[in-house]
């Protein structure tokens, strides 16, 4: 009969799912943030993501062909962390900023720690930190351009006393911040979408804003209004949703999940009050990220059958 | 502690499921190798030039573990050939050439059966062994101290892809099912008898919810409807699912106190105390993309592959993988002469495209895998401590827990070797310990 036979171990079937699948998921959940935030701070925003997904793309290509790697763009990992990158970035951000900051996410960051799963803390994460070291672009923030009345910074940057905006406007994303942070409504649909997808679980998400929530209630002298202002404005949803739940760089399990959103919710919540710098969302994360494998080895599930109580 | 044992959604295809089971003609040979069950291999009592029939002995069980294995037609023993295991070892192999006429043995009889004793010694001749999967000889496994027998649970999930011999086998013998069960109750003590079966096996269900009702008088049949997740079928989760109990790893399941046979096993136990005919044929699922009519064959055990596809209507296209088993967990043949075997549920001819794999790429860390394992191990850490030869991790991660039911490649979208390298693990952990032992 034929030479053709295939040889393999179990299993021969496969579920069907990939990276390129995944990654593909999460360009098409963060699609509407970067609508809102074309929308609220002009065709700009569309620019900059362009000049930082070529970019991520771009020097991902470049780094594996002069280190002869198998190409690895395909998984489009490199465009999500362009995508990533460039909605955490402000749209005024002078575009020569874009390409350092994409060069650092991709190359320092991931491909000098052996590429795709390999890098210890996010890359675009590490790049914002980065740039808002380096640049202090950070703190030059963007304005929307749909309201007309006096815009104000993102509500984190403000002094003491000044009015709190309006709860409408910070759900909506009308106010000062990054390309796709400020629109919470953007945000959620996109988390609705990951869910319903099964790329990510709640647990991240939902533990780091609800410790934000309850920190803030309190410190706040229990006070709803602010409470909720805090966790609608800055970074927090775009972080907790799809930063913070990147596989490579959170926990495994659920447990493990709680603690990263727990821990990171904490240290957000201690910087914005009591830190020099207005916004801690990407501090948490990175410092989070750096824990991860001493959380994985944590809270690994109990395994079936073995020592203990038998149920 | 309560566990929620995960698993996964595999594709059902169970396209022959619905469709009679039909009587395959003889084949022109058989090749009945020496080793069909897990044990010593059985001692050879033909020569080359012997005429046998239909359920005559052609080797004897040798030692405790081990079982006899009959001529499954009726011919002359044509040749002694070596056969290459699935484990890569060597047996020998009977080839008998039938006479197509497929006579009966004529010493054949019912066997007398009237105590534990003579159970014991019937189910031994029966040549039966466990027909899910591990072939494990049945005598063995009934050969306990009765009292300790809490739970006889009958696996009837046949999780697998493609597989329905377990199916129809529930829906056309339930009799021989219930014959099995009230002698093994008469004479084991059994009373409590709980039968997992998939949810999407409606007809199998409705059957054995009525011999429920007709081995009332000799124990209470529990059917347990189960969701359909894969590896319902794996014997520690079905027992969990039934029954509650936890099976410690390295403990069998009389060690809990129940006793698992599979629902074929079941039937041909029945049928085997009610004519005396050995296990010498099996119901056989013959299915994949290739295979022109997909269909329940009841065959002599030893016809080879080629032999069951040309009675299915041949392979229309060629097939890129012959596998013995279901998808998950069968195993590949390099080609078509691989004889049926006692524990044979499945042949499949797998086309290219039902047997493409994506391309291994690198991990990402997603968790899919250990929040698939059924068992709650951690395959991709696994995988790590092995490629550094870390025994002490290995341990730590309790590999030997693995059921080997591939959920963990099955998920990981980087189509990772996880269950593979989880296998090589434990292999590389006995070897480790044969080490220290031969030190000490």
């Amino acid at each position: 009969m034929n030479n053709k036979l295939k040889l393999a171990v179990s299993p021969h079937i496969h579920s069907g799912q990939s990276t390129a699948g995944i990654m593909r998921d999460v360009i098409i959940s963060l699609l509407p943030a970067t609508i809102a935030g074309t929308v609220i701070f002009g065709l700009r925003s569309l620019l900059v993501v362009a000049i930082c997904v070529a970019a991520c793309v771009g020097f991902e290509a470049l780094f594996n062909f002069i280190i002869k790697k198998d190409q690895t763009i395909g998984d489009f990992s490199a465009a999500v962390t362009g995508l990533l990158l460039a909605l955490n970035l402000p749209a005024n951000i002078p575009l020569w900023q874009c390409v350092v900051g994409a060069l650092f996410a991709i190359v320092v960051v991931k491909c000098l720690f052996g590429g795709i799963g390999c890098n210890p803390v996010n890359p675009a994460i590490t790049a914002r930190v980065f740039m808002l070291i380096a640049f202090g672009s950070m703190t030059v923030q963007a304005f929307p351009t749909v309201v007309d009345t006096v815009s104000s910074a993102t509500p984190l940057s403000l002094g003491e006393g000044a009015a709190m905006p309006d709860l409408l406007d910070l759900f909506l994303g009308l106010n000062g911040g990054a390309i796709g942070e400020t629109c919470v409504l953007a945000l959620v649909l996109g988390f609705v979408y990951l869910l319903v997808r099964r790329v990510i679980t709640w647990h991240i998400p939902v533990a780091y804003i609800g410790t934000v929530f309850v920190c803030s209630f309190f410190m706040e002298g229990m006070d709803f209004t602010s409470a909720l202002a805090m966790i609608l404005s800055g970074g927090l949803f775009i972080g907790a949703i799809f930063m913070a739940t990147d596989y490579v760089t959170s926990p495994a399990t659920a447990a493990g999940k709680l603690i990263f959103g727990l821990g990171a919710g904490l240290i957000t919540f201690v910087i914005r009050y009591f830190g020099v710098y207005p916004e801690g969302v990407s501090f948490a994360i990175l410092f989070m990220n750096i824990l991860t494998p001493y959380i994985d080895s944590w809270t690994r599930h109990k395994v079936f059958g073995v020592g203990g109580k038998k149920a | 502690m309560a566990f929620s044992l995960h698993g996964v959604h595999v594709p059902h295809r169970k396209h022959t499921q619905d469709k009679p089971v039909v009587r395959m003609d003889a084949p022109n040979t058989v090749v009945i190798p020496m080793v069909m069950h897990i044990g010593k291999p059985a001692r050879l009592i033909v020569k080359v030039g012997d005429f046998v029939k239909v359920g005559t002995k052609i080797a004897e069980a040798d030692g405790a573990v081990s079982a006899p294995i009959h001529s499954s037609v009726s011919g002359k023993v044509v040749k002694i050939q070596d056969f290459l295991l699935s484990n890569g070892a060597k047996a020998p192999a009977v080839v008998i050439e039938s006479d197509g006429e497929m006579a009966s043995d004529e010493t054949i009889k019912a066997p007398v059966v009237d105590s534990k004793e003579s159970l014991m010694a019937a189910l031994t001749e029966s040549g039966i062994v466990g027909l899910g999967g591990a072939g494990f000889p049945t005598h063995v496994k009934f050969n306990v101290d009765p009292s300790r027998i809490e739970y006889l649970v009958i696996n009837g999930a046949e999780c697998e892809p493609y597989v329905t011999s377990d199916t129809v086998t529930m829906v056309e013998r339930g009799a021989d099912m219930a014959y099995a069960l009230r002698v093994l109750s008469k004479y084991l003590g059994i009373k409590n008898v709980i039968i997992g079966i998939e949810s999407n096996k409606k007809t199998a269900v409705a059957s054995m919810q009525k011999l429920s009702e007709e081995v009332k008088d000799a124990c209470t049949l529990q059917v347990k409807v189960l969701p359909a997740v894969y590896p319902q079928g794996g014997e520690k989760v079905l027992i969990y699912h039934t029954t509650g109990k936890v099976v410690p790893v390295g403990k069998l399941p009389i060690d809990v106190g129940c006793i698992v046979v599979n629902c074929t096993t079941l039937a041909t136990i029945g049928s085997y105390l009610q004519t005396g005919m050995p296990l010498v044929e099996k119901c056989v699922t013959v299915d994949g993309g290739a295979v022109k009519n997909p269909q329940n064959v009841l065959a002599p055990i030893g016809t080879s592959m080629a032999e069951m596809f040309a009675f299915c209507g041949g392979l229309t296209v060629e097939p890129a993988k012959l596998i013995y088993g279901g998808p998950m967990m069968g195993l590949t043949v390099p080609d078509d002469t691989a004889p049926v075997i006692k524990n044979t549920n499945a042949i499949l001819a797998l086309t290219e495209k039902e047997a493409r794999l994506p391309k291994t790429t690198a991990c990402i860390r997603c968790g899919a895998c250990t929040n698939t394992c059924p068992f709650g191990l951690a395959p991709a850490a696994i995988s790590k401590a092995l490629e550094k030869k870390d025994a002490e991790a290995l341990e730590e991660l309790s590999v030997n827990a693995c059921m080997e039911c591939g959920c963990c490649s099955f998920v990981c979208p980087a189509n990772r070797p996880l269950v593979q390298n989880n296998k090589l693990a434990k292999a590389f952990l006995r070897e480790e310990k044969a080490k220290e032992e031969a030190k000490a």
